[in-house]
């Protein structure tokens, strides 16, 4: 083969690999761009501040979105703790043996386990023999060890990037070990850590097969008023409105799907944008 | 009380089994899963024959007919379809970000790539439900867009986001003196990338895969609401499919607790929970050797 025909080999390739990238991008802003064009009619300060109305053919998602924010707000009770507490069991205790072996290895199984095993899972432990009941508690408890692995890795890489000159300088002026996690370790982690939660919890936000069974109600005529209460929740409702209730508005799914992209994509960019600010800040 | 040097002892020690029991915590969660999927699936295991169970080829609850092929024939359906898109388009992906495009435009893409993993997948099932159905039903002329097909689309998509960071990741990891040895051969760019930096990260390519056919297999929402929900065995990708997972989903709400039925879906479940964890282990087993390098 001649150099030209090399070339033009590698030309063509090349092509066809910024094709295949395109196609992904393309798909990216097409989901968003079109949510937006169909959903935008339907968003109104109305729509996600009153109920549903005539068998959830009218009104608002109201409570469909407390729901979901009242889930995040327990997820995050539940996960962060023990997230957080499990990657600085990594980071700062572990040695290199078997039993950390094990556990990097449930970690990667645990984050490879159906979202709907979850939802098994939440229904035999936290509803039926902790006999919380199908329960913000249960729901909560269920999404908080669904994103447990995420939460344990990201937080570990951030407390991978504090130097270990910090620390040895912390002990050296006579600190304990505990001493120096917190008052030396977790400050510098923790924009790192933030970002890893921020991101996972938005994960959790979206989750709809973990809640199937723990959690979500077709339809309630009051907002949840305890942690054992039932709740609507917006994937779920999306999901409903979406293939159970014939005729239900197009508009209105349309308007639910991007109030719940939104909702996701908000913790996402926070996320995103706390790393970006320590990241500048770092460098100054 | 006063902070003698044995309070601060003992206060270490306390914290230190507390910040352990944490580190156990994971391997807690997943130990309990699989005891809480093999207990609600007993009475189905002890009750319903096993090889009607694994060779059945009916699903069909209100007469008590639990076959599994159905629903497996489902999932890999699905799944192989999904695998065919996801693979080429995920690799091919990772090598342009990896591997051929200017810095700028690799920080922009890295985002973009990163926001379709942070899609609901009520959402892309909802989208597959809107838009990329009817496009299939126009396409096949068929009379639903409801199919298996739809549903590896939708699937295929939902993946890309782990084939394409691990793949990435692999390529990467790559060291710089094979790009310039090959190059000092003579080589083009394109044959370097093909010949020598692709073969290098073939383990870790493959660990992608792994990982991403994880996510396909264990995926509900999505193929719940678009592939037609129908538990029947058809060997086209043009017809309404019903997976494991959407079984569950869709099932779970009609069944009595403690019931046959509900410990049949554990059942189900329990496999399901074993294919993804052979699979993880796998890929597992290969994304360590990307580390090794």
């Amino acid at each position: 083969m001649n150099l030209k025909s090399r070339y033009v080999k590698q030309k063509i390739w090349h092509g066809i690999l910024l094709f295949i990238t395109g196609i992904v991008v393309a798909f990216v802003f097409g989901i968003v761009i079109y949510l937006f064009i169909k959903g935008s009619s339907t968003l109104s300060w109305e729509f996600i501040s009153t109920h549903p109305d005539q068998g959830m053919r009218s009104g608002g998602i109201l409570p469909a979105i407390l729901g979901t924010l009242y889930l995040v707000g327990g997820t995050i009770i539940f996960s962060l703790p023990v997230g957080i507490l499990s990657a600085i069991y990594l980071n700062e205790y572990a040695a290199k043996n078997r039993l950390t072996r094990m556990i990097r290895l449930s970690i990667v199984n645990v984050a490879g386990v159906p979202s709907i095993v979850f939802g098994l899972f939440g229904l035999g432990f936290f509803v039926i023999i902790l006999n919380f009941g199908k329960s913000l508690l249960a729901g909560s408890l269920t999404l908080s060890i669904l994103i447990l692995p995420v939460v344990i890795t990201s937080s570990e890489e951030a407390l991978k990037a504090v130097p270990n000159e910090y620390r040895e300088a912390s002990l050296a002026l006579g600190a304990t070990k505990w001493q120096t996690i917190t008052k030396v370790v977790l400050p510098q982690a923790l924009p790192g850590i933030i970002t890893g939660s921020v991101i996972s919890v938005g994960r959790a936000a979206g989750e709809t097969a973990p809640i199937l069974f723990t959690v979500a109600v077709y339809s309630m005529r009051s907002l949840p008023n305890s942690i054992f209460s039932e709740a609507m929740v917006l994937p779920y409702h999306l999901y409903v409105i979406a293939t159970q209730i014939p005729n239900a508005p197009v508009d209105m799914q349309w308007g639910t799907a991007l109030v719940l992209l939104l909702l996701v994509m908000v913790f996402a960019i926070v996320g995103s944008g706390i790393r970006a600010w320590s990241r500048v800040r770092k460098i100054k | 009380m006063k902070k003698t040097p044995r309070f601060r002892k003992l206060k270490n020690f306390i914290i230190g089994k507390i910040v352990l029991l944490s580190g156990l915590f994971s391997i807690i969660v997943l130990a309990l899963i699989l005891a809480f999927l093999v207990y609600n699936s007993f009475k189905f295991f002890s009750t319903y024959p096993f090889f009607e169970f694994i060779f059945g080829d009916r699903w069909f609850p209100s007469n008590e007919k639990f076959g599994f092929i159905p629903l497996l024939v489902g999932s890999l359906e699905v799944a192989f379809g999904a695998i065919l898109i996801a693979v080429p388009m995920g690799v091919g992906a990772a090598i342009y970000i990896g591997e051929l495009a200017p810095r700028p435009v690799r920080e922009v893409l890295k985002p973009i790539i990163e926001i379709l993993a942070t899609f609901p997948s009520v959402v892309i099932g909802f989208i597959g439900l809107m838009a990329v159905g009817p496009i299939i039903k126009r396409l096949f002329n068929l009379s639903i867009g409801l199919a298996a097909l739809t549903g590896s689309v939708m699937l295929a998509f939902m993946a890309l986001p782990t084939i394409i960071s691990i793949s990435e990741d692999a390529i990467n990891a790559v060291p710089n003196r094979f790009r310039n040895a090959s190059t000092a051969l003579g080589a083009t760019k394109w044959e370097t990338t093909y010949k020598t930096v692709v073969p290098t990260a073939s383990s870790g390519i493959f660990a992608a895969v792994m990982l991403g056919l994880g996510r396909i297999v264990g995926e509900t929402m999505a193929v719940l609401m678009v592939t037609g929900n129908s538990p029947r065995i058809v060997f086209s990708w043009l017809q309404p499919v019903r997976t494991i997972t959407a079984t569950i989903a869709s099932e779970m709400g009609e069944t009595v607790q403690g019931g046959l039925h509900y410990s049949a879906l554990f059942a189900i479940g329990l496999i399901l929970f074993i294919i993804t964890f052979l699979i993880n282990l796998i890929a597992d087993r290969y994304i360590n050797r990307i580390k090794m390098k």
